[in-house]
């Protein structure tokens, strides 16, 4: 692996990352609002 | 700090796995199939806004409903491309997909997939009811066992039954707002049914040859072109008149049926245009399938501007 490949690979993870932990706290946030809504509603 | 640490970008660095990852966020987002998702969000909102009581549900939930469509849809998708990954490789068209170029593992994908499913539909099921999750559930079922798995090889009728999974959202939308299915959302599904193999196998009239290196049966392959252009007038045919069947049934008004009447009439016309394009001896077209591309295109703007027709009249002359 070159240098170049190397620094695109952990560009690459870090987006991947980026992007698990911005899914999980969405969903996190989508149970509260969602569980809320339904309190709400009955 | 010793000077031994490596750092991330240097030669030599500390060692990867033999199969390290190299695939970007943006190749996760095309597994998904964002493109086909537009279309089942759109019909899946549509379903929602025309049903009883739609404005009255909160907001979060008609997003979540939404939202779990869109990420449910993405999900067959996704592992389509995990099953398809060997025809994918050697069609033009899909050859560049995430899993044939080997940017993301064919596993990885189907783990992905189902997970996504499984988060879909507990998603819906919670911020919802249990029959749309239920037919969400069934839609996604359906398009990977009964199309992806059983028809889409082995038959050229696959678009038409396989059609059926595209044709839930509507269905979905519904259920998630009034918790029932009614007829009105069985002849949304009619339309978006019968919608299917006219709009596909227009597709397939210029695809022809990649689904034939694929060995994929579709109708162009398995019996000719000139056979696929009739087919695509008989369904035609058919969908015009069945566009109108909200305003029949007294769902919409006569503004919808006006406008369902004329684009009809358009889709008719792009149906003769592909019946008639310049060919040689097996129907093959001469003209680039221009017309088949225009039937094509067009097929995309019928149902986003019929839908588009139903939602706004029962806004404005709804209940």
């Amino acid at each position: 692996m070159t240098p170049e490949e190397r620094a695109l690979f952990e560009k690459r993870r870090r987006r991947r990352n980026i992007a698990i932990l911005i899914g999980l706290f969405g969903l996190c946030a989508l149970f509260y609002f969602v569980g809320v809504a339904r309190l709400l509603r009955v | 700090m010793s000077g031994t640490a490596m750092e991330p970008g240097q030669g030599g660095a500390a060692p990867l796995p033999a199969s390290y990852d190299m695939s970007d966020v943006g190749d996760w987002f095309a597994l998904l199939k964002p493109r086909v998702m537009t279309l089942v969000v759109f019909s899946g909102l549509v379903g929602m806004l025309v049903a009883p009581g739609a404005l009255a549900m909160h907001p979060v939930l008609s997003g979540t409903a939404i939202l779990c469509i869109a990420v449910a849809a993405g999900a067959a998708g996704a592992i389509n491309m995990w099953y398809d990954r060997d025809i994918d490789a050697v069609m033009r068209r899909t050859a560049r997909r995430p899993i044939p170029d080997g940017r993301i593992q064919p596993n990885a994908a189907l783990a992905y997939g189902v997970i996504l499913s499984v988060a879909s539909v507990t998603l819906m099921w919670l911020a919802t009811n249990l029959v749309a999750a239920g037919v969400l559930a069934f839609s996604i079922a359906f398009y990977v066992f009964v199309y992806t798995m059983w028809l889409k090889r082995r038959t050229p009728q696959n678009i038409v039954i396989g059609g059926a999974a595209g044709a839930f959202p509507p269905v979905i939308g519904w259920a998630a707002v009034t918790g029932d299915i009614t007829l009105v959302p069985v002849l949304l599904f009619a339309i978006v049914f019968v919608w299917t193999p006219p709009h596909f196998w227009s597709l397939s009239l210029w695809a022809h040859d990649d689904y034939a290196r694929a060995g994929v049966p579709m109708l162009p392959v398995t019996h000719g072109a000139v056979r696929t252009r009739r087919q695509i007038l008989i369904y035609t045919l058919v969908l015009a008149p069945l566009g109108l069947a909200p305003w029949l049934i007294g769902f919409a008004s006569p503004a919808y049926a006006g406008v369902a009447a004329v684009l009809g009439l358009m889709f008719l016309r792009h149906a003769v245009a592909v019946l008639r394009d310049t060919q040689d001896e097996a129907g093959r077209s001469l003209t680039g399938d221009a017309p088949a591309r225009a039937s094509f295109r067009f097929s995309l703007t019928y149902l986003f501007v019929l839908f588009a027709a139903l939602a706004a009249d029962r806004l404005v002359f709804g209940p």
